[in-house]
């Protein structure tokens, strides 16, 4: 199929505004999308530039907006998603060149809530299955307006741990997270469940956490 | 690239995988010790997180018996031979501590009814030495490597490990036979920083990109390989690369052996259970090399599904409930690439580029052996992009994972102990000129005429693919050496379009691609050299194994654009090498 493929490109070297660039080639509907930027990048302009690795939904590298929604591109099909395709970083973090965004508040975020076992079932089982793509915290519309909350992700990684039997860090998490720029942040739009490519129930586990922390404090 | 920044520190780990992160935990657990870890990724991207079906380890706990020397026999068997015994024995030995150590960090296994650690079956795990299949991978659902990656790491943060994510290590300071540390381009600024060190470890994973079909990510391009072969130090039975019998078809994206494990079985297009005739005991589970040579002789033989180049894994009578939940990820793959529901449908498979026996020679502690056995001070390899030898001439399934933490953890704590002894030794005058001369020349290009690393890349995959893979023979193989050669010297022309510091992923790309191509002539050479059939490495010209002349290590190191080949011998403790049948 012929496909078009309406890309952002921000190169801060050599132009000082973003644009979009069009790309027009033939593709099969059953390549991944990512298939379709690696054939631009490789052979139509080597200039492009995003993060990339496992090619099939595991390493979280490749989170980018496609036709408006937070997606990985290696793990949506062109034939899905039509001739025409849109893409775009992450909205919310700061742009370094073209699809790649800074990473840095989302990592630190991920780290204040002493994301690993303090000290042995399942009410945690869902949130492992975080792969750390980002498409929950740049869905999410209070994380766009305040940068400080510390976003969906975070809350995920800290819920695998605080319904771990196992664990005995929870106080400490429960008290970073329900500050402030915490928990309460979320407003339950549910953008955070609908991106996430591994299906985590994503509102529901924050849900979860608010309940805690309420527990904790009566 | 106009500045060079410096830093220092007690060691050094390059790449954030199973087998780097735990390095890293336990040199940080020694404390006192000022450790970083550089990774061309975030950490979490490593690759380790594909890894699906499991760890193995002989616990004992479905109610089967199972001891570590039945795990040492199948290991030793599966390698065909050419693992060295005394590394072997280490590695099973020393497993089942390091799972219950994965556990104790918090990792989620699945578990059985009463609380235990739940296994199942994988290819060539047997017990009482060959018997029958035994029940000795511990598994996380089918995201092992995802929860090992994801807990290592979360230790690593525990314990205060400093990262330096995506800076992409292109050079390494090896001088008078020591290492004094490593280059790395910082992605993010395109600038170089000199990292000096007592001791240094190379977790850089494999190198499947080399192949058209390979169910390695994109970055897996062996760059701690080809910079230590850049450096004079011999690569290892380069010639033994494993093909996954069961990666997706076209995509090569792997299908965990845990579904042959839970009960799939492998058909051709008549419908048969072709394995009846290749492995008569093991079937299906017999080991990779043997799986993946007769789906080969299938499809041959015209009984591909349609006569094409692939065949059908069946796991249609596990029934929903066992698929959903011990093998979720498989499903959902089958759903989204392939747009088949493996509860009712057969999976279209073909074998994949999947993992690399060979690499930089190490001892059991990790420590890098040169080719005549000196060691190379305070320089240190781990992982895929190590060669113990543990894997021999083939690995089997489960295995890689113990490699990881076993090895990280005895190298973690052998440099530990090597930098309490040891001073920093200086680094020459400008460490960083050779990379910056070669990556600036290279960024010099950009928007000239010249090859495209990425047209490079794909005549390098096709001619592996056809050439160097599963069955080989003399004329494959000297066809590849001379198209390989022609490659090399056009990658030697290759031409960028990006001439931006920032960022630069085409610069790496093109760096990444001669790496490669460096690497598929050594491969291919070893090849070449060995004139026998023995694990993945199958001659048809040579269809025997021939222990009498055979029964060594390969040793290769370039000189010149040429492999200059010698051997080592295998350390054979307790099993005598006898014929291999499943």
């Amino acid at each position: 199929m012929r496909v078009t493929f309406k890309v952002y490109r921000y190169q801060p070297e050599t132009r000082e505004d973003a644009y979009f660039d069009s790309f027009e080639f033939n593709a099969e509907p059953t390549d991944r999308v990512l298939d379709g930027l690696n054939h631009i990048k490789w052979h139509l302009d080597g200039t492009l530039t995003l993060r990339r690795s496992c090619q099939h939904g595991i390493c979280g590298s490749d989170a980018l907006r496609i036709n408006g929604v937070n997606r990985l591109a290696c793990k949506v099909l062109i034939g899905d998603v039509g001739s025409k395709i849109k893409i775009e970083p992450l909205m919310g973090f700061t742009v370094i060149k073209d699809l790649v965004v800074d990473m840095d508040r989302f990592f630190s975020h991920y780290r204040s809530v002493m994301p690993y076992f303090v000290n042995d079932e399942a009410p945690y089982d869902d949130t492992t299955k975080c792969i750390l793509c980002a498409a929950c915290t740049t869905s999410c519309p209070s994380a766009w307006s305040n940068p400080d909350f510390i976003g969906p992700a975070a809350i995920v990684q800290a819920h695998r741990f605080i319904f771990d039997s196992r664990d005995e860090g929870s106080e400490e998490r429960l008290a970073t997270l329900g500050q402030r720029d915490g928990v309460w942040r979320c407003r339950t739009v549910f953008n955070c469940t609908r991106a996430c490519p591994k299906e985590i129930q994503i509102t529901k586990a924050i849900g979860e956490v608010k309940k805690a922390i309420v527990a904790d404090r009566s | 690239m106009t500045r060079i920044h410096e830093h220092t520190f007690d060691a050094i780990v390059v790449g954030a995988g199973g087998a780097g992160l735990m390095a890293a935990v336990y040199l940080a657990k020694q404390g006192n010790l000022r450790t970083a870890v550089l990774s061309k990724l975030y950490p979490t991207r490593s690759h380790t997180g594909t890894a699906q079906g499991g760890i193995g380890a002989a616990l004992g706990n479905m109610g089967e018996e199972d001891h570590w020397e039945w795990h040492m026999f199948d290991t030793v068997k599966g390698s065909d031979y050419l693992g060295d015994q005394d590394a072997i024995e280490v590695m099973c030995r020393e497993s089942p501590e390091v799972v219950y150590e994965l556990e104790h960090m918090g990792l989620p296994f699945s578990r059985t009814e009463d609380g235990r650690i739940a296994q199942r079956r994988f290819g060539g795990h047997t017990s009482n030495f060959g018997e029958a299949p035994v029940r000795r991978a511990c598994y996380s659902a089918d995201r092992t490597g995802h929860m090992i990656l994801q807990t290592l790491y979360q230790q690593s943060i525990k314990h205060d490990v400093e990262f330096f994510d995506e800076f992409q290590v292109v050079d390494l300071l090896i001088e008078d036979g020591s290492c004094r540390g490593a280059v790395a381009l910082n992605i993010a600024t395109g600038e170089l920083h000199v990292f000096r060190s007592k001791a240094l470890v190379l977790a850089t994973g494999g190198y499947g990109q080399v192949w058209e079909i390979t169910s390695n990510a994109v970055t897996l391009t062996g760059d701690g390989m080809f910079l230590v072969a850049r450096r004079g130090v011999p690569l290892e039975d380069m010639e033994f690369y494993q093909f996954h019998p069961t990666g997706i078809r076209r995509m090569g994206i792997l299908i965990t052996e845990g579904v042959r494990g839970e009960g799939g079985i492998l058909r051709n297009h008549d419908g048969e259970r072709f394995m009846e005739l290749y492995a008569p005991n093991l079937k299906d589970l017999a080991s990779r090399d043997v799986v993946s040579r007769a789906i080969y002789k299938e499809i041959r033989a015209g009984r591909g599904i349609n006569g094409e180049r692939y065949v059908h894994l069946d796991a249609t009578q596990l029934g929903a409930e066992v698929i959903e939940n011990k093998l979720p990820e498989i499903a959902d793959f089958c759903r989204t690439y392939l747009g088949i529901d493996p509860v009712t449908e057969p999976i279209p498979i073909q074998p994949t580029a999947h993992y690399a026996m060979g690499g930089i020679p190490t001892d059991v502690d990790g420590g890098v052996v040169g080719m005549q056995g000196e060691s190379v001070r305070g320089l240190y390899a781990i992982g895929e992009c190590a060669c113990v030898s543990v894997h021999g001439a083939n690995r089997l399934g489960t295995n890689s994972l113990v490699d990881l933490v076993v090895f990280g953890r005895r190298a973690g704590v052998a440099m530990a102990e090597y930098c309490r002894g040891a001073d920093l030794e200086p680094a020459g005058e400008d460490p960083a000129g050779r990379a910056r001369e070669e990556l600036e020349d290279l960024l010099s290009t950009a928007g000239k005429d010249g090859e495209n690393a990425a047209e490079i890349r794909r005549e390098m995959k096709e001619l592996m693919m056809d050439n160097v893979s599963v069955f080989r023979t003399d004329e494959l193989l000297s066809e590849a050496k001379v198209k390989l050669e022609e490659l090399r010297e056009r990658a030697d022309r290759i031409a960028i379009d990006d001439p931006s510091r920032a960022f630069n992923l085409d610069l790496t790309d093109a760096w990444e691609t001669r790496g490669m191509v460096e690497l598929a002539q050594i491969t291919t050479e070893c090849a070449l050299n060995r004139t026998e059939s023995r694990g993945a490495h199958s001659r048809e010209d040579y269809p025997d194994r021939d222990d009498e002349n055979w029964l060594k290590h390969t040793l290769a190191v370039s000189r010149n654009g040429a492999s200059e080949i010698g051997y080592k011998p295998v350390s054979i403790t307790r099993f005598e090498p006898k014929e291999r049948v499943y």
